[in-house]
């Protein structure tokens, strides 16, 4: 325990000036105006950084068991794969026409 | 001799925790695996539906919030960080009023932002974001329009995530208050470590929530 105290104790300053500096550096990417995409890989890869810091340093994660760390990071991966699962459903067009196609017909019957 | 051969029995049956200094550290990992998962689908929602609204159909988050306050918050919450780490490491040395000092800097720092959230939601609803419309103009004055979605996912999402902070402050106080009773020494202090678990784990939400919500 004493010994992990001794590991851990001179870096907390840095971990908190690379907070600080990853976040001005996020402001600074995040206000001009570019490429939505490579802006978003930039500051999604950032974010990552800065929450693999806290985690790792803060919340003691890299002194814990591996099999800790494992646990931990795999729900943050199931959370990318649930974007991704539910990207198709609401950005592709084809399901919207089919839903609009039967309200139109029953306008039209409602017409004649 | 019996009761002897018993307990030998059962060192070998119990497989070693992964967490073998506090079981309680265990189960709050557990709970925030959990509470991941929440904003995890809160955020996958968003995303959907942001994704949904088409390239114009969403207004650009910077013509709507402002980076600068969010930002300070986000220094606020890492800086409340800092001071829990610091209170533990107090009380892992033994000093339990320099651990107390942290506690209260810490507990500080989330009423700070949670005021400043306040703040920041009236003057939002001020301006005309609420859960049915949003504001006719940007911050840049030009006219905006875009889903009508933008108030209900913004609320949602900072909402659950200041309703995170709340739960924080509270639980950082009924540790404080044990802290000043004497309950932690530098051998008993795993209530500590637990608390700050949960208080940086908030933090760590929200470096995604300004990321996803205020600066994408």
């Amino acid at each position: 325990m004493a010994q992990n105290e001794h590991k851990e104790h001179p870096k907390y300053m840095y971990i908190f000036l690379w907070l600080a500096i990853l976040t001005a550096i996020e402001v600074g990417v995040a206000i001009p105006e570019y490429s939505v995409v490579l802006k978003a890989i930039l500051l999604i890869g950032l974010a990552c950084g800065k929450a693999f810091l806290v985690a790792a340093y803060f919340m003691h994660l890299k002194l814990e068991k591996r099999t800790l760390a494992i646990i931990v990071i795999i729900p943050f991966l199931i959370c990318v794969f649930l974007v991704i699962m539910l990207m198709p459903d609401l950005t592709t067009d084809s399901r919207l026409d089919e839903v609009a196609k039967p309200a139109a017909e029953v306008a039209d019957t409602n017409g004649n | 001799m019996e009761q002897a051969t018993t307990l030998e029995h059962t060192e070998d049956v119990y497989e070693p925790s992964l967490t073998p200094d506090s079981l309680g550290k265990l189960g709050m990992w557990i709970f925030l695996i959990g509470d991941t998962m929440s904003f995890g689908a809160l955020l996958a929602a968003y995303a959907a539906v942001r994704a949904g609204a088409g390239a114009i159909g969403w207004v650009p988050p910077s013509e709507i919030l402002g980076i600068e306050l969010t930002a300070f918050m986000t220094f606020l919450l890492i800086c409340s960080s800092v001071t829990m780490v610091k209170a533990l490491e107090s009380i892992q040395k033994g000093n339990v009023a320099r651990m107390c000092d942290f506690l209260g800097l810490t507990i500080l720092g989330g009423i700070i932002f949670l005021g400043l959230q306040a703040y920041e939601w009236s003057h939002l609803i001020h301006e005309g974001l609420t859960l049915i419309d949003i504001p006719k103009d940007g911050l840049s004055g030009d006219p905006i329009s875009g889903s009508k979605l933008f108030g209900p996912t913004f609320y949602a999402i900072t909402g659950f995530h200041g309703l995170h902070v709340t739960g924080g402050v509270i639980y950082l106080i009924v540790i404080l208050r044990n802290g000043w009773c004497g309950r932690y020494t530098a051998e008993f202090n795993h209530e500590v470590e637990i608390v700050g678990l949960y208080w940086h784990f908030v933090d760590l939400i929200w470096i995604m929530v300004f990321t996803f919500i205020y600066l994408l």
